[in-house]
């Protein structure tokens, strides 16, 4: 019973990663660059959704689409206003303003919000849902929080194959030369792909911190990287591969904390990081580098 | 480029690679003469002062980084942990020797040797597994690798008494069995407390000439020609009888033990040290450094690490706002050092001045060339 438990937990933890590395490896996929700030969009789209529930007085609904809207916007501004200008420059370059992103992101939630953790109010309840005669019992957190992976899974899987813009995205992410001389605009399509990270970012944010209830500006750095983690584990640039990586990187890292040691549970999740980066270096659903000679 | 390369080399009197070497000396010895001068005049005020030596260990930090990012062209997110492989070995030897060296300057010595021997090793462990991969891939390895050696640390308990080191993992002090008299040195997430200071300003600055020295001989030699053979084209360093990962683990290696010995310097200015210190956010703020100096730069290295360590403290007037100028500074200095304007009004100032001592033109295209 317990194992279930752990596993279902597991699963629950997983799909917030898994919402996030969609971001990581979405903009991977596309742009080439590791946004480093992605973590702390999941931070602000918190702290938004916090702001909105107790003191604009909006319902929790309301204020998740409020908070996805806002970090939509601010995916956008970052793209235009630090990213857009280093298109052409190394990947290293463009790696540190990601860094001084996240830096000023930080401390500007530090600067509004203070260093003061919040107490979030989950914004399902906090009800749960016994199972087996009340043998277990399962919180409605975490079972929203695996339905909403769910449908973002189906409805990113359904955007990226039928829509105009997602196949636009794909062929960007395969060859941007050859997309642009198609007609497809380059910009617009990384534009879009920064506003959809990021607006899953904030839900991302929402039931992370639904389910692990303190709130400071440094809530999605951790997490940030798990999620990163978790990109890479699934092959970085594969949409699926995000999802496995995020749901596998969930249940090792409650098995490790159940079974082996809560203080060693982050260095287990990272040795089956690098077990399965050293077995296939490109992880779970990468596509095999060609080295051209 | 490369014939160009090889022709202007006899023709000047000082090759590029003779005056940077020069400059990096010049600099950290100037330096050092100047400050020590303000230091004995009461000119330094106490805040500057505490900065001295982390500046230093900072300084040994992103030289060695620069000579895995730079010189073998591979990122490494996980250099803290080398920091902190050196730190934690450092202050343990350095506690348990106190008895048997006497010397303050030469108990240094020896737990900086140890320090950088630890890190060495866990550098080499390190190292065989993650240089097999390439690029992104090999980036999270090592971040994955700084994490884990974090948290070991965090569990690791280790005591002293008249029988030698004792070690326990993952329980408590009390494990240790230590005899009467013996002293708790790691504990395990509260880390070590009481240490000894024995880092001077002086050892830091010896420090940076030795790492200097270490790293300029190594580029500068046959190693060093092959390491930069591996970072520029890894097939054809390897068709040309180059062993990639010997040359490899080399560099990665010897970044490593520098790390551990700067671990060392920087422990051993404080009373306290745990690991959470040397997180994640430790290895970024080194590779800003690093990537502000130019990569494989080792002057612009130490001038990036002085000032940005500095930054913080010359921004506290702002109070507050002294992070978020510091994250503004970053971006800003990153979009417009790659602004191809701003790159080609550079250039033609640079080269306005070159034409005034050097008549080629050709150590413009040098410098391209090494930034690239």
């Amino acid at each position: 019973m317990n194992f279930l438990f752990y596993v279902i937990s597991g699963i629950s933890l997983g799909s917030i990663y898994a919402i996030i590395a969609l971001g990581y490896t979405m903009v991977y996929g596309i742009a080439k660059m590791l946004n480093f700030a992605h973590g702390d969009v999941i931070m602000v789209g918190a702290y938004i959704s916090f702001c909105a529930t107790s003191y604009w007085g909006m319902s929790p609904f309301m204020s998740v689409i409020v908070s996805m809207l806002v970090c939509t916007v601010l995916g956008v501004v970052i793209e235009r206003l630090a990213y857009r200008p280093l298109r052409q420059a190394t990947s290293l370059a463009v790696l540190i303003t990601a860094i001084g992103v996240s830096y000023l992101l930080e401390n500007l939630a530090l600067l509004i919000w203070t260093s003061n953790p919040k107490v979030f109010t989950s914004i399902v309840g906090t009800g749960s849902v016994k199972l087996f005669g009340g043998q277990m019992s399962i919180t409605t957190v975490t079972l929203v929080t695996i339905a909403v992976c769910v449908a973002i899974m189906i409805g990113l899987t359904l955007f990226t194959s039928k829509t105009k813009m997602g196949k636009a995205m794909r062929a960007v992410s395969e060859d941007k030369g050859a997309a642009q001389l198609m007609g497809i605009n380059v910009d617009t399509t990384i534009s879009v792909t920064f506003a959809i990270g990021s607006g899953l970012a904030a839900v991302a944010g929402v039931l992370l911190c639904s389910a692990y209830p303190t709130l400071t500006p440094m809530t999605g750095f951790m997490p940030g990287i798990k999620a990163f983690t978790a990109a890479v584990f699934g092959g970085i640039g594969s949409v699926p591969g995000a999802m496995i990586g995020g749901i596998l990187l969930g249940i090792i890292e409650i098995f490790g904390k159940a079974y082996i040691s809560t203080q060693l549970s982050d260095a287990i999740v990272f040795a089956v990081l690098i077990i399965v980066l050293l077995v296939k270096p490109t992880g779970l659903l990468g596509k095999p580098i060609n080295e051209k000679v | 480029m490369k014939k160009e390369r090889l022709s202007s080399a006899p023709k000047k009197p000082m090759t590029k690679s003779a005056r940077d070497t020069v400059t990096c000396y010049g600099i950290v010895i100037v330096a050092y003469i100047v400050i020590s001068i303000l230091l004995n005049g009461g000119h330094v005020n106490s805040s500057m002062k505490g900065l001295l030596i982390p500046i230093c260990a900072y300084i040994v930090m992103a030289l060695s980084l620069n000579l895995t990012v730079g010189i073998l062209g591979e990122l490494s997110l996980g250099h803290a942990g080398f920091m902190s492989v050196g730190a934690f070995s450092g202050v343990v030897a350095a506690m348990s020797l106190k008895g048997a060296i006497a010397s303050t300057p030469l108990l240094l010595a020896v737990s900086m040797l140890i320090a950088a021997g630890c890190a060495a090793i866990a550098g080499f462990l390190v190292g065989i597994p993650v240089l097999r991969l390439n690029g992104d891939y090999l980036a999270i390895v090592t971040l994955a690798f700084g994490e884990i050696i974090k948290n070991l640390i965090n569990c690791l308990y280790v005591g002293h008494d008249a029988d030698g080191l004792h070690f326990a993992f993952l329980k408590t002090s009390d494990a240790l069995g230590l005899a009467d008299g013996g002293k708790v040195i790691i504990n395990g997430p509260m880390g070590v407390s009481g240490i000894p200071k024995l880092s001077t300003f002086t050892a830091g600055f010896i420090l940076i000439l030795i790492t200097l020295f270490i790293i300029l001989n190594l580029v500068h030699s046959r190693q060093g020609r092959a390491i930069m053979a591996i970072r520029d084209n890894r097939i054809a360093a390897e068709s040309v009888g180059i062993n990639v990962t010997q040359y490899k683990l080399m560099a990665f290696v010897t970044s490593a033990a520098l790390a551990g010995a700067s671990g060392a310097l920087y422990a051993m200015n404080f009373t306290t040290v745990v690991s959470s210190k040397f997180n994640f956010f430790t290895s970024i703020i080194v590779l800003v450094y690093v990537v502000l100096g130019g990569l494989g730069n080792m002057w612009g290295t130490i001038i990036s690490a002085t000032l940005l360590t500095l930054l913080p403290e010359l921004l506290r007037k702002f109070g507050d706002y002294r992070m978020l100028i510091y994250a503004l500074v970053l971006i800003i200095v990153m979009v417009v050092s790659n602004n191809a304007n701003f790159k080609a009004f550079f250039t033609r100032l640079f080269s306005k001045e070159k034409s005034a001592d050097v008549p080629s033109a050709d150590a413009d295209t040098k410098g391209g060339a090494a930034n690239e």
